[in-house]
């Protein structure tokens, strides 16, 4: 079975998510259950990966290759090392998650509902263990389609522009690496990410493809300036779709700098670092005063996905400088390990948030922050898991929102005092903006009616938010299990940065 | 000898296990099981804490250096939870939990009547974890953990009493500011790790040398001494902690919260921990004048000018607050001219005699139902004698009575600030000698319009309001006599009462001129400080009364006599006579204001205008909308779209996707 783990991972969901198509429309609660059952499996089946994979190596495990497309030399070929399954695990777990957070707020078309989390399942873990381009590209775009139909069906009422903006720009973006992927294949004649890494490239076409892996990845993580489809598509999603758009999406354009910029376009990315880290210290400030002024609660927490996500661009861009320049190793290595941890962290944060939002919409159906007020009242055991995870989102230490900052700040300032002290800003901004919200939120006398009607939290809801609490605070008070797991691998993308391509 | 790790473990984790049991099993507990189990656990703490104090000033202990767990490891850069425990740390954990003891046990009198009496347990058992964690750090990363920790039970805390919407912003504006603090000290300990590849006390501090002759460029060829930056940042992150000016303006307001907080954690233990952490770094501090000139500089400022605050406050919490403010500017001062160990000193003694008043404070706020403001007070004394003894003796040990605690540390902080040389110091030694006549003002005023004079409130028999809304009545009218609190209240009072008095008579010789603080307190050239023969406590006490300090202490004293006691109303002929001044105080120079109208306001109006000119108005309607209409309109996207049949969207998106291969196949093959 351990031949097969990582093919397992993918296809199990996505044949889960068929089987509920199967069942027909009308079905709703055996749709539930066997949503969850599988779920559950595939959780489980994504356990052996931290326990067999042999960390202080840091290769590429579990490989599985076949042919697969002869004609043009591409290959059916999987594989994880520490970045891969970290990245995994938490798309596993976070599905889970999904699946029982979203139990009762849907009662239309079950059965397609959950499907199309569990083909999203096992699509993204396909993006995330792909070692071959061209697969990568197939799970790439494949993910978009569940994501479309979600929010395209059970959003809101302004979902059909959400879906295009989403649409647009994510096909806007991918055009471009699809391109390059093109001219990568016919440079290497193989879409081998190893073979890709390799191939020697002069300073402009690395430019070029630079570009092409910038703009779609940048749609992705969202950097600014092209972040704006994200608070329009967690608007309108549906309570799952946001959890899983922030938790696990975003990390995929992360991901993609990891696996293909920086590995195939080392030189050019050196070059152009100043240009991400840029984008990435305009998010933390720009991004975080726009969050202070939202009035949805959604929209304001989407902004702050942003600004966290440009620690992980700032993150890995900066090692560029650190490890090619100043031949300062540890540094780009705690860079890119705080890029990383960062990532996780944001899974567990952000989708605890939105859930926490879910919960609420599921009671009020408003997601306006001037509908709320003194929720504490009637919702105490709410009230404390939404202080906690805002303490998360602003960063506090014990949390795991402070893990991958702190590393991505202190490795900064071995580039540059300034790069540091930007990025630090995030301190006081991303307290004024989450605490703000909580104040108006949660603290205070009760505001109205519909307040003082609510029910705190069920089993169920305490069950998902005491599963992302639990995450938050383990990793938040012992990042090492995270970190030595991707410790080596790490430190063989840096090793890989030193090497010059051009000329 | 070796500490026992294990002590040191259970000192740490038995304050959390309490507020883990009186937090989540609240309801299970109930209130007795919540006070019981966090008292216990905090008793407990204290108890070891003693022990350890003792191994290590007598039982000839090492100091100990351990790390418990690897919190990551990356590359070469590893960071660590760990404890440090020598002298300083030591008499920190005693002064920490003995303090918390005290207020848990006040606690169950305080609160009796309120509804989140177990919440508030557990915070406060939460907080006592956090800041052992703090001190017993043995390195940046950690100290940084507890730094932040205390900050969140403190927001907690402030406030506790959620429904206020005043107690809701003070607990925001309190974490804020603190970021702005954190912000620096963030900036510091990365510098630290830049400069000295690791974050662990025992390395940096052994090896300083790293930073000599070492520069950052922070503005444009302008290299800065790379350890006046360092020092620079972690000193802002102590002057958000230990508030002092600017960024003093949260801790006013935190006097939001329950008063034994304000005793615990707004005046004896988080806000000095910036005090304890610049001594503990000293020997970085050490490297550079300029830095030490500006924390001198700035401890000073806040000294002298938040205690004139403080004359104009007619609510009791808040003269306590800004007394409180002015003292950290004393132990800041102290640190600025290298007198570490006279501040931590101070920082002990003042954590018992500002407990003791605060506690004090809030004893004739329960006696008073809840009513704050001196205004409608006076002549309490014949009804609760204990408060009103305990508060003397707390006013005399921060007036610096000699013979009382704050008498020796407050000297030996003017007296060291006196003999500096370091740049700044003559307006510092102006400002905490003026500063002592201040102190006395204020101190002897609470004292006069609380518990002496004629009585000005009036006893409302048979309004049966009970007792269920605070602060709902109408001000200076009471439903029966104020009486003494109980003992729960009252034992407190005067277990922190014989510290104030004694401790500084006892621990003077051993911490100023002896070596009790070894090799935790790094000076570099000693300036004034054990420069002089000691004497012993008694002779400096006689010694004192022939010094300034007291006569202007004595001066205050005599002015507050006259005009609180003999003559009230030349109080508001003077006010009127000084009216810009007053109103200046009144209005604490105006800082609120201005930080409310530049960074709140100024911070949304900027938000809004990213947000509707740069999000929405250019990338969304000019760049995005523009080419989605586009779209739309040609290809009927919109209609299509709503379809709403799921097939439909897989399947054009399914073929988009074989158009697409099949056509790279075609590239490819051609």
């Amino acid at each position: 079975m351990m031949q097969s783990l990582l093919s397992i991972l993918i296809w199990l969901p996505i044949a889960g998510g068929f089987a509920a198509l199967a069942l027909g429309t009308h079905r709703a609660k055996e749709a539930r259950w066997l949503a969850l059952a599988v779920a559950i499996a595939t959780f489980i089946v994504s356990i052996p990966l931290l326990t067999n994979y042999d960390a202080a190596a840091g290769t590429m495990q579990f490989i599985e290759q076949h042919r697969w497309i002869a004609a043009i030399n591409s290959n059916y070929h999987l594989g994880a090392d520490g970045i891969s399954i970290a990245l995994i695990v938490l798309t596993t777990f976070v599905t889970v998650l999904v699946i029982v957070g979203i139990w009762d707020s849907v009662h239309d078309k079950v059965n397609q509902y959950v499907a199309a989390f569990l083909v999203l399942e096992g699509l993204m873990v396909g993006v995330f263990c792909a070692l071959d381009a061209l697969l990568f590209y197939v799970f790439f775009e494949g993910m978009l389609i569940p994501m479309f139909i979600i929010i395209g069906i059970w959003g809101g009422p302004r979902r059909v522009y959400a879906t295009l903006k989403f649409f647009l720009y994510t096909f806007f973006g991918s055009i471009f690496m699809l391109v390059g992927l093109i001219y990568l294949y016919m440079q290497a004649g193989s879409w081998e990410l190893s073979q890709l890494a390799a191939l020697k490239l002069g300073m402009t076409p690395q430019s070029w493809l630079f570009f092409a892996f910038l703009i779609a990845f940048a749609v992705k993580v969202p950097m600014w300036p092209v972040h704006t489809w994200l608070p329009d598509a967690h608007v309108e999603a549906p309570t799952g779709g946001s959890v899983i758009l922030a938790a696990i999406m975003l990390k995929i354009g992360g991901y993609g700098f990891l696996r293909f910029s920086l590995p195939i376009t080392p030189d050019a990315s050196q070059q152009f670092a100043w240009l991400v880290i840029a984008m990435s210290l305009i998010a933390v400030i720009y991004i975080g005063y726009v969050a202070l002024v939202q009035e949805d609660m959604k929209k304001l927490v989407a902004y702050s996905s942003v600004a966290h996500m440009a620690f992980v661009t700032l993150g890995i861009f900066i090692a560029l400088g650190l490890v090619r320049v100043s031949g300062n190793k540890d540094a780009a290595q705690l860079g890119i390990s705080g890029a990383m941890v960062q990532m996780i962290s944001h899974g567990f944060v952000s989708g605890a948030m939105f859930s926490c939002i879910g919960v609420l919409y599921d009671r009020m159906h408003s997601r306006m922050i001037k509908d709320y007020g003194g929720v504490v009242n009637t919702m105490p055991w709410f009230a404390a898991f939404w202080v906690l995870f805002s303490m998360a989102n602003c960063g506090l230490p014990g949390t795991s929102g402070f893990v991958g900052e702190f590393m991505v700040i202190l490795a900064s300032f071995q580039a540059n005092f300034w790069i540091a002290a930007l990025a630090a800003f995030t301190l006081i901004i991303g307290a004024a903006y989450t605490l703000w919200l909580v104040k108006r939120v949660i603290w205070g006398d009760v505001t109205n009616d519909h307040v003082a009607k609510l029910k705190d939290i069920n089993g169920r809801e305490a069950l998902v938010l005491g599963a992302f609490a639990a995450m938050t605070l383990l990793v938040g008070v012992w990042p090492q299990p995270l970190t030595h797991l991707m410790d080596a691998s790490v430190k063989h993308l840096v090793d890989q940065l030193l090497i010059v391509k051009a000329g | 000898m070796q500490l026992n790790p294990t002590i040191l473990l259970i000192i740490a984790l038995a304050p959390l296990l309490g507020a883990i049991v009186a937090g989540i099993f609240r309801n299970q507990v109930g209130r007795i099981g919540a006070h019981t189990v966090t008292i216990a656990g905090v008793a407990l703490s204290c108890a070891l804490s003693f022990y350890v104090l003792y191994q290590l000033v007598w039982g000839g202990a090492q100091t100990y250096n351990e790390n418990v767990y690897t919190w990551f490891q990356v590359g070469g850069i590893d960071a660590h939870i760990g404890f440090l425990v020598d002298r300083l740390t030591a008499m920190m954990m005693v002064v920490v939990t003995f303090v918390s003891l005290m207020v848990h046990v006040y606690t169950i009198g305080y609160m009796a009547e309120d509804d989140g009496y177990q919440r508030f347990f557990s915070y406060i058992a939460l907080f006592t974890f956090s800041m052992l964690m703090l001190v017993m750090s043995n390195n940046f990363l950690q100290l940084f953990f507890g730094w932040e920790a205390v900050g969140l039970v403190s927001y907690l805390l402030i406030g506790f009493w959620f429904k206020r919407p005043t107690a809701v912003f003070a607990n925001m504006k309190a974490f804020i500011v603190n970021r702005v603090g954190d912000f620096g000290f963030l900036l510091g300990i990365a510098g630290v790790l830049y400069f000295f590849h690791s974050l662990d006390y025992g390395y940096v501090f052994a090896h300083t040398e790293a930073l000599s002759g070492k520069t950052l460029e922070i503005f444009g060829g302008d290299p800065w001494s790379a350890a006046t930056v360092i020092c620079i940042c972690l000193f802002v992150g102590a002057m958000g902690k230990s508030a002092q000016v600017p960024l003093h303006v949260w801790l006013p307001d935190s006097m939001e919260g329950p008063t034994p907080i304000s005793a615990l954690i707004h005046a004896a233990t988080m806000v000095t921990a910036g005090i304890f952490m610049v001594a503990r770094m000293s020997p970085l501090f050490e490297l550079s004048e300029t830095a030490l000139s500006f924390v001198l500089v700035i401890g000073a400022t806040t000294a002298f000018f938040t205690g004139l605050i403080g004359i104009v406050q007619n609510d009791i919490k808040r003269v306590v607050a800004y007394s409180t403010l002015s003292q950290l500017g004393y132990m800041t001062a102290a640190l600025g001219v290298s007198a570490y160990s006279a501040a931590v000193f101070h920082l002990m003694t003042h954590a018992f005699f500002k407990a003791l008043l605060f506690l004090g404070a809030g004893s004739v706020i329960i006696a008073m139902h809840h009513e704050q403001d001196m205004r409608y007070m006076g002549g309490l004394r014949k009804y609760m004698p204990i408060t009103f003894i305990t508060a003397w003796i707390g006013t005399l040990a921060l007036t610096g009575m000699p013979g009382f605690a704050g008498f020796y540390s407050k000297d030996a902080i003017i007296e060291a600030v006196g003999e500096s040389h370091r740049w700044g110091a003559t307006y510092a030694y102006w400002c905490v000698l003026l500063g002592v006549f201040v102190t006395a003002f204020y101190s002897f005023r609470l004292l006069y319009l609380t518990f002496h004079g004629k009585e000005r409130f009036a006893v409302d028999h048979g309004h049966g309001h009970g007792h269920d809304d605070h602060g709902h009545h109408e001000p200076g009218h009471l439903e029966h006599e104020p009486h003494e609190s109980p003992a729960v209240v009252t034992w407190p009072l005067m277990a922190l009462a014989v510290p104030s008095i004694v401790i500084g008579a006892l621990t003077v010789g051993a911490m100023l001129y002896g070596d009790y603080f070894g090799s935790s307190i790094h000076v570099a050239h000693a300036e004034g400080e054990g420069a002089h023969e000691f004497q012993g406590w008694l002779s400096m006490a006689v010694h004192g009364l022939m010094q300034p300090p007291f006569w202007l202490a004595f001066s205050g004293f005599l002015l507050a006599t006259y005009i609180y006691l003999f003559n009230p109303a030349i109080a508001d002929k003077t006010k009127q006579a000084l009216y810009p001044l007053w109103n200046m105080l009144d209005k604490k120079y105006w800082f609120d204001p201005v930080y409310q109208a530049v960074f709140a306001r100024g911070g949304i109006a900027f938000g809004r205008g990213l947000w509707k000119g740069g999000d929405t108005g250019v990338i969304d309607n000019v760049l995005i909308d523009g080419s989605a209409a586009a779209v739309a309109r040609t290809a009927g996207v919109v209609r299509w779209l709503q379809t709403g049949y799921l097939y439909t969207y897989a399947f054009a998106m399914i073929l988009g996707l074989v158009f697409l291969l099949g056509g790279l196949w075609w590239v490819v093959r051609g």
